[in-house]
Formats: C-alpha cells, sequence, structure tokens
C-alpha cells in the first residue's frame, strides 16, 4: 500500500529532491566516518575507492534511489548493483544509516563470523549483489534491466563502476548489449577517480576518449563533478536521459576525497588508516 | 539430443513465461521456430558469454528462468567466474546448455572439444550437473530443468546410446539409471559415450562376461547408493566418459566410494588421461584413437578382469 502511494509520488513529479542536499552532505560524511573507523578496526583496504564513491553513494541512497529500508525486497524498488565491490564499507556505512539493517553491525566488518565482508555481500538486506571480481555488476545490471523491459515495470536499475574495472571486457560486452536494446532504464555510475590498483588509469591501459566510447556503444552520456551534491542530484533526477539509450554518469572524482593526505595517491587503495593516520583523517572528516 | 532437448523447450515454453532461452550466437537450424513461436522468450546476447552468463543472473534474480545455450567450453569455461560468482553463489536460477560434449565437433579441433567442462562445474557448490547417455535421458534432463529453481549444468553429446525408455519408466534426476543387468562387471558411462558402453557389453558378452551398464546421467548430485550396489554385487567397476579422468566421472565415483568406505574389487577409469585431443578426425575415429570405443573398453575390462581374477586366486 506504502509503496504504490510512493511510486504514484514519485511519478507525479511530487518529491523535491532538492531539499535533500544537506541531509546527502550529511550521509556522506557519515559513510565517510563509518567506513574509517571500518577499515581501521578490521585492518582492511580501500579506503580511497570508498571517499571516491562516497557522494555518489550518499546522494544515491539520500533520495535519488526509490528504495524502502522496510522492504527491501518490494518488486518496485529501485535496483542499485555495486560493480566495484571493493567499496563494499561505503555501500553498508549508506544501508545502516538509511535503516536497512542496524548501525552496530558496521563494526563487525571484517571480523570473524560477520556477514559484512569487504566485497559487498547480498547477504546483507537491501544489497541486490554480491561483487568482488571487477567487471561483473554492469551484465548483471543490464539483465534487471531487460527485464524491467520485458514487464514494463517502472524501477530504474542502477550500477556503479570504476574507471581501472573499464579495462574488463566484461564491462564492454554489457554496454554493448544494453546500447543495442536500448535499455534506458540502466543507468551506469562511472567512479571516474583516474587511478587504480598500481597507478594512474592513463599510465596503465588509457580510457580517454572515454565519454565517446559510451556514446559509441549506444549510450547517453553525461559529465559531472562525482563531489558535487546539487549537481548529482539534478542529474540523477533527469534520467533517462534520451528515451531509447540507457544513460551514463561519468563521475569526476578525487580518489580519497576528503582527507588531505589520502586525495589523489594511490597508496591509500591498500593502507589500512591506523594511528595518527586514523586519527588525522578522522578529525579533518569532524570539520569536513 | 539437442534436438530432442530445444524441442522439449519449444514444447514447454508456452506453459512457462518466465522461461527465457538466450544463446550466444549459436544454434544455426536448432533454434529458429523457438525464437519464432517464442520471441519474447528468446534473445541472441551475441557472441559474448561472459555477458550471457551475467546478464542470465540477472534475469534470473528478477524472477525469469533462463536458459543459456551456446557449444563447448563458451558456455561454461569462458565465462567460469561468472556461472561460479553471479549464478551459483546467488543460486541464481539459470541452466547452462552446452552442446558439443566431449570430442562431438571432432574435425573442428581441441578448442570445440569439452573434455574438462564435468570436473569443472561440479565442482561449484549448487550446481546440479546433467550428461545425458541417450535423447529420452536428454529430452526428460530438459523437461526436469524447465521446473527446477538453481543452476544447473546440461550436457550434450552429438552421439547418443540408441535405447528407448522401458514400459512405464521413470526418469529420476539424481538416479543411475541400469539400462543392463549383470553381475561380472559394472560399466558406468556418463554421456553419449554411453553407446560405446553398451557395444562393449556386447563383445564381453560373447567373452561369458556379464556387464552391469549404468547410464550416470546426473554426475551431481552423485547417486552413491547404486555405485555402492554395483560395487559390492559385481566383479568391478569402470567409468567411461569423453572427458578427462581427473576429477570427470572416475574421479567422481573414486571419492564417493572411497568416502563410503566400499572398494570394488578393481576401479579404472577410462577416459582422457592428461591429454588434449588434438588429432583430428571425427568423433568415432577419435574415440579410436584415445582408446574410447567399444573395442577399446571390452579391452580393458577383460584384461582387468583376468588381472582381478588371478590376484583374488
Ligand atoms: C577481476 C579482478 N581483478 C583484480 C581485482 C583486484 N582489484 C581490486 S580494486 C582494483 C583496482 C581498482 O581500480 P578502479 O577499478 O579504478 O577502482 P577504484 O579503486 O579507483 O575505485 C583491483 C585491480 C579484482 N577485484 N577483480
Amino acid at each position: 500500500m506504502m509503496a504504490t502511494e510512493r511510486e504514484m509520488e514519485f511519478a507525479a513529479g511530487l518529491v523535491n529532491l532538492a531539499a535533500a542536499t544537506a541531509d546527502t552532505r550529511d550521509l556522506a560524511k557519515k559513510i565517510r566516518q563509518h567506513a574509517l573507523r571500518m577499515t581501521n578496526a578490521g585492518g582492511g583496504s580501500h579506503i580511497g575507492a570508498i571517499y571516491s564513491c562516497a557522494d555518489l553513494l550518499a546522494v544515491l541512497y539520500g533520495g535519488t534511489l526509490r528504495v524502502e529500508p522496510a522492504a527491501p525486497q518490494s518488486p518496485t524498488r529501485d535496483r542499485f548493483v555495486l560493480s566495484k565491490g571493493h567499496a563494499g564499507a561505503g555501500l553498508y556505512a549508506a544501508l545502516a544509516e538509511r535503516g536497512f539493517f542496524s548501525l552496530d553491525k558496521l563494526a563487525t566488518h571484517y571480523q570473524d563470523g560477520s556477514e559484512l565482508c569487504g566485497h559487498v555481500s547480498h547477504e546483507l538486506p537491501g544489497i541486490e549483489v554480491s561483487t568482488g571480481a571487477l567487471g561483473h555488476g554492469l551484465s548483471i545490471a543490464t539483465g534487471m534491466a531487460y527485464s524491467g523491459k520485458l514487464k514494463s515495470a517502472a524501477h530504474r536499475v542502477f550500477c556503479m563502476l570504476s574507471d581501472g574495472e573499464c579495462d574488463e571486457g566484461s564491462i564492454w560486452e554489457a554496454a554493448l548489449f544494453a546500447g543495442h536494446h536500448g535499455l534506458s532504464n540502466l543507468i551506469a555510475i562511472v567512479d571516474f577517480n583516474q587511478l587504480q590498483g598500481l597507478g594512474r588509469t592513463s599510465d596503465i591501459l588509457r580510457l580517454d576518449p572515454f565519454a565517446d566510447k559510451w556514446k559509441a556503444f549506444g549510450w547517453d552520456v553525461r559529465e559531472v563533478d562525482g563531489h558535487d551534491h546539487n549537481l548529482l542530484q539534478q542529474t540523477f533526477a533527469e534520467v533517462p536521459f534520451a528515451s531509447d539509450k540507457p544513460s551514463c554518469v561519468i563521475a569526476h572524482t578525487t580518489k580519497g576525497k576528503g582527507v588531505s593526505f589520502m586525495e589523489d595517491t594511490v597508496l591509500w587503495h591498500y593502507r589500512t588508516p591506523r594511528g595518527a593516520e586514523f586519527e588525522g583523517a578522522l578529525a579533518e572528516l569532524e570539520v569536513a | 539430443m539437442r534436438d530432442a532437448v530445444v524441442r522439449t523447450l519449444t514444447e514447454l515454453a508456452p506453459q512457462h513465461p518466465e522461461m527465457l532461452f538466450l544463446t550466444g550466437d549459436l544454434g544455426f537450424g536448432v533454434v529458429e521456430k523457438f525464437a519464432a513461436r517464442f520471441p519474447h522468450q528468446f534473445l541472441n546476447v551475441g557472441v559474448a558469454e561472459q555477458n550471457m552468463s551475467g546478464l542470465a543472473a540477472g534475469l534470473a534474480l528478477e524472477g525469469h528462468s533462463v536458459f543459456t545455450y551456446s557449444i563447448g567450453n563458451f558456455p561454461t569455461l569462458r565465462c567460469l567466474e561468472q556461472i561460479r560468482n553471479d549464478i551459483c553463489y546467488h543460486d541464481a536460477n539459470v541452466k547452462i546448455i552446452s552442446v558439443g560434449g566431449g570430442m562431438s565437433y571432432g574435425p573442428v579441433g581441441m578448442s570445440h572439444h569439452a573434455t574438462e567442462d564435468l570436473a569443472i562445474l561440479r565442482s561449484l557448490p549448487n550446481m546440479t550437473v546433467f550428461s545425458p547417455g541417450d535423447l529420452w535421458e536428454a529430452a526428460e534432463a530438459a523437461r526436469y530443468l524447465v521446473k527446477q529453481k538453481g543452476p544447473a549444468y546440461l550436457r550434450l553429446d552429438k552421439s547418443a546410446a540408441k535405447l528407448n525408455p522401458r514400459e512405464g519408466e521413470a526418469f529420476i534426476p539424481g538416479k543411475i539409471r541400469t539400462v543392463q543387468e549383470g553381475l561380472d562387471v559394472t560399466l558406468a558411462a556418463t554421456g553419449g559415450i554411453l553407446g560405446e558402453a553398451l557395444r562393449a557389453a556386447e563383445i564381453l558378452a560373447g567373452q561369458g562376461i556379464r556387464s552391469r551398464v549404468l547410464s550416470v546421467h546426473t554426475l551431481k548430485p552423485l547417486d552413491t547408493a547404486t555405485l555402492i550396489t554395483a560395487a559390492k554385487e559385481t566383479g568391478g567397476i569402470v567409468s567411461i566418459e569423453e572427458h578427462n579422468v581427473d576429477g570427470g566421472l572416475g574421479g567422481a565415483i573414486a571419492e564417493s566410494l572411497m568416502e563410503c568406505g566400499v572398494v570394488p574389487r578393481f576401479f579404472s577409469r577410462i577416459g582422457l588421461r592428461n591429454t588434449f585431443s588434438s588429432v583430428v578426425g571425427s568423433q568415432q575415429y577419435l574415440r579410436n584413437v584415445y582408446g574410447l570405443d567399444a573395442e577399446a573398453i571390452a579391452r580393458a575390462v577383460s584384461a582387468k578382469l583376468v588381472r582381478a581374477v588371478s590376484s583374488v586366486a
């Protein structure tokens, strides 16, 4: 009953997304704080990759995604697939903040017997699929979107990729398919931070001209600042960008965003925040 | 087998609107009728097996019952990680059909020979593995898979044993089918090579050796009870597969019997041994080359039997 009403509200465009900006900034801050504590306590890595997409996650879970924490399996929900599964802690934090599960659970990340493994796990409510091996998510999301088309369903499927992940050929198989079938209910968001595991994407495997690649595969592309909440909200409110094409949002981001010494460094892809670095990062996030 | 399976799927598609058939651009002359009759249940995803498998998982998570179709190693090894992570880990309702089991595509070459697929696919959690030996088993396995939920692999051979089901015989998934009774030796075969096993049994019968012939159409879960009985009642067990013996049918039988503490009087695995099928020729020719034809099987069995008997004496 609730879900249907909400859906009608959305359809009528009555939800004021802009009003949520302050909330999404606050959510992003909390995601960063949780993720820092989680990787610190668990000895985990990928904090840079999480900070890179924390604002995107906050905007998505702060209003863009039509999801119901009380009904995580509702058939009308928007689907979200985190293909860059190594940012699991960021997604867990967003979901816990939105009430999909209790915040206490976050403390179990990486711990013996926990459900919160480093790479995102579908054992948790609100998570559609487990990922971790790069290059899988877009195909799964594409299958979900194709199903949505077959059923003429109103929900959308969002999939977040990372740029190094686009080295994987399977991403382009899926991109080709989605473009061919004009899956306008599919939105790929690329966390384009220009760093990958061991260095700069431009040095390791050049992706440029990146937007042109997606366009050539039949997608409608927007390039945005992936840390600008207003712009992200506006952009997501406008999907699909074309009625007969999948949408691609290339979000220009900074890996490690939010903590000065982590920003745009490869080191913080793997390094665990500990000791003075942990304290320093916490302090920076607090005043942000 | 392929035609029998596609015919079955075509028959069942109207009652199962949730069923989708995805092909990786293969099935010329086989899938057209299905595609024409059920355009909304058919999809050629192109030559992109990784995407086909991930896509299938996504579709299955949305409630569809998805078949993926291709030949040889393309729908299996090429996209193994998608099968493992996306399909099996999510227990997604995806059934993988591979035509060209073993060396069905003989002269085409090793790229098209599936000779490790059973070992690899059966090692995946949540996966059910079918490898039918005749047309009836193939069609019945397909019928079962339409209704069954969860990941499965259906390996189809170009060759098939020429058998008819007995009056009123039911296909029982997960249960070995005894196609011939005998007490001297058990020939346990999987796939179309069951035909060779039956001919080997005839040759052996000429030598006064009565073979029990089993069709292991379901490799996983494996019917251990029937194997234990065979180990106890017959003079020995020979596994026969058009596949490398490591981890295949022979491996599966050995594992399950050892674990149950049942040791057959003798045990022998007939199949490829650490070999790529690099010789050029028809499926039958290759069986001869690699010692998998009826004569070679009969020779191996009688030699083993003699040795087993003399070592007992
Ligand atoms: C198939 C696969 N290969 C390698 C890895 C190991 N790995 C994890 S993250 C990463 C690099 C990630 O760079 P990018 O995709 O740009 O993501 P970012 O961390 O910058 O968001 C690698 C190589 C993996 N998880 N999956």
